[in-house]
């Protein structure tokens, strides 16, 4: 009994020490940046560049964080092969359609149409994926100990990136970028670089129309309640199975879209693509709330943002030489933090105790 | 023809064998109580009937169609609503979203606005709270809510599955009073419960069912004087 308070209390006072010394890291980063002057210096302007960038990032990683969020919200399963239906519907609508319409000159003359036909493509392929996942690898496992479906995802994933390895060959793919949305805007007096607009209006766009399905229609609904109650939605006339690809399907639509803006922004594809953004997205997920739809908007763009703007500020306030290559530390320490700290993230419910 | 008719029916969890062949029938009209202590397997025979069991071909018929062909979704077209153990309301759906649920399968717009008329009537409380939360309105308030959203979908039968649990005995009274008026408007009702008194007050008919199996059935006021069901049910020595 009393070996055990020890144990405990030891744990407490290195996670109290852990934490102390990451606010202090933080808060003595930035104080040194903007008051000493350590590091380089930036003028206003770049501090808005970075913060726009941080947004324009975030917004991304909320698209992407959506199908995470609701595919735990109904099934209570981490999807971790989400990434790959990001990067499916990418890599698919680059090589069989951005790559044609771009050499034959329509995507500069009609980027609308253009960029819209490439979304529908991207969409229909990251959705087929999704399906054809949770059909054949996630439903006959979903009375299965909740480790065995984790599993299963990680192989899925392995697979579809494999998949379109052999497809589409492992070199990286140029993303054609229409002129139009080459170079920069002035809104409001600030200058944005234009992809960044798109990804910006696109994500609220979605984000706004995603809130108002699932609040207001009768899937929406339905939505909800198969995630409150399988079997009491059964009753009520709800074909659960129906819903569930619904749901594996409305967060695959995200990731299509989120693929074509990752595009544009990076001007590349590539098999691999899906790992990073769909682990980041996820790290999103968890610290906005898992479950919930507004806190995978809300921890995206706060994670974009605290990886734009948090190397010049405190990393380099700390002295550390090339701060904007250790974004991802930022990221995944963020992850821990809020693993340890707050489990239930910034709303919602705790990731362990979520009933299963 | 009953209406609901079951025939030797069994069920397992696993090892355990929670029905061991029970048989039973409800006529069009009727209040069926099916009383027992817990663990009987008053739950199973419900979901059973509901098809959140899996079922075994050909125990349960329905106005004289085998159920077993149909999913736990495709139960509510047949007319079959289901109050389950415990309200299973949505608690983070709002009250008129709940009704709505009630529903689903409905696509006459202009009933489902008239029958939410109705259940407004018959519980003016759910009225006061239609933009509430479910999950934080009272028990016997979800209850209402409960059959509330059952008879949004015009069932020919609701299944009942303890509504008197956890209510104060002036909730207990308005749940089996709304229960008896329910089936004065042509709902046949198979009611579970282990508040034998009140369950065996508004049936027309009983069972009783001890580990599985149906020990005694009869008309509801001949249950009340049988010596077995006042010692084990009733509180009666
Ligand atoms: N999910 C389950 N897994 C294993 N055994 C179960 C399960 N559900 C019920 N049982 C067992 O089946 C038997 C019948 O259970 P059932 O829930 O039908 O009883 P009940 O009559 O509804 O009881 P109560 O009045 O307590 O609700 C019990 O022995 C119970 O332990
Ligand atoms: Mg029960």
């Amino acid at each position: 009994m009393s070996q055990r308070f020890k144990e405990i209390d030891f744990i407490g006072v290195f996670l109290w020490v852990f934490r102390a010394v990451i606010i202090v890291l933080v808060i003595y980063g930035t104080v040194a940046k903007l008051f000493l002057g350590v590091g380089n210096t930036y003028t206003v302007e770049i501090w808005v560049d970075f913060l726009i960038s941080g947004l324009s990032q975030g917004s991304l990683y909320a698209l992407i964080a959506l199908g995470y969020t609701m595919v735990y919200g109904i099934l209570f399963m981490i999807n971790f092969a989400h990434g790959e239906f990001f990067m499916s519907g990418a890599i698919t609508s680059t090589v069989l359609v951005a790559a044609y319409l771009s050499a034959s000159g329509f995507m500069d003359s009609q980027p609308v149409i253009s960029l819209l036909v490439i979304t529908a493509v991207a969409i229909t392929t990251s959705i087929s994926v999704a399906l054809l996942t949770e059909r054949i690898a996630y439903r006959p496992l979903r009375r299965a100990p909740r480790l065995v479906p984790l599993i299963t995802a990680i192989g899925a994933s392995f697979f579809w990136q494999y998949f379109f390895r052999g497809l589409f060959g492992s070199a990286l793919i140029p993303f054609p970028v229409p002129e139009a949305l080459q170079g920069r805007w002035t809104i409001l007096g600030l200058e944005f670089l234009r992809t960044r607009v798109v990804v910006m209006a696109t994500t609220i766009i979605a984000l706004v129309s995603l809130y108002l399905f699932i609040q207001r229609t009768k899937t929406g609904k339905a939505i909800r309640a198969v995630a409150e109650d399988k079997d009491v939605a059964a009753l009520m006339g709800i074909n659960v199975d129906r819903t569930v690809s619904i749901t594996f399907a409305i967060g695959a639509a995200m990731a299509g879209v989120a693929g074509v803006l990752w595009g544009l922004v990076f001007r590349q594809v590539h098999f691999y693509m899906g790992f990073v953004p769909g682990i980041k997205a996820f790290t999103a997920a968890v610290f906005g709330g898992i479950g919930s739809i507004p806190g995978a908007a809300l921890g995206g763009l706060l994670l974009g943002v605290i990886e734009a703007v948090g190397p010049p500020l405190f990393l380099e306030g700390l002295g550390i030489a090339g701060a904007h290559q250790l974004k991802d530390v930022i990221a995944f320490t963020m992850l821990v933090l809020v693993l340890i700290f707050r489990p239930q993230g910034l709303i919602g419910e705790k990731l362990a105790e979520k009933k299963a | 023809m009953a209406l609901l008719e079951i025939n030797n029916l069994h069920a397992y969890y696993g090892n355990i064998h929670a029905l061991k062949g029970i048989s039973l029938t409800v006529e069009e009209g009727e209040i069926v109580s099916l009383i027992g202590g817990n663990g009987a397997g008053k739950t199973t025979t419900l979901r059973s009937i509901s098809g959140l069991i899996p079922p075994k071909p050909g125990a349960i018929t329905l106005g004289g169609e085998d159920l077993s062909q149909y999913k736990a979704h495709h139960l509510v077209g047949k007319g079959v609503a289901m109050v389950p153990e415990g309200r299973g309301v949505f608690a983070k759906l709002t009250v008129l979203e709940n009704l709505e649920m009630g529903a689903f399968h409905r696509t006459d717009k202009e009933g489902i606005a008239s029958d939410l008329e109705k259940i407004y009537k018959l519980f003016p409380r759910l009225a006061e709270r239609k933009k509430q939360l479910a999950g934080t309105m009272s028990g016997g308030e979800q209850q209402m809510l409960a059959m509330g959203r059952a008879m949004m979908s015009r069932p020919n039968l609701l299944l009942l599955d303890e509504p008197s649990m956890g209510l104060a005995p002036v909730l207990v009274e308005a749940i089996f009073d709304t229960v008896t008026e329910i089936n004065k408007t042509g709902t046949t009702v198979l009611l579970v419960e282990q508040n034998a008194h009140m369950a065996l007050q508004v049936a027309h008919r009983g069972y009783v069912l001890q580990t599985g199996a149906i020990v005694l059935s009869d008309s509801a006021k001949e249950l009340q004087r049988n010596p077995m069901v006042q010692k084990a049910y009733l509180g009666i020595e």
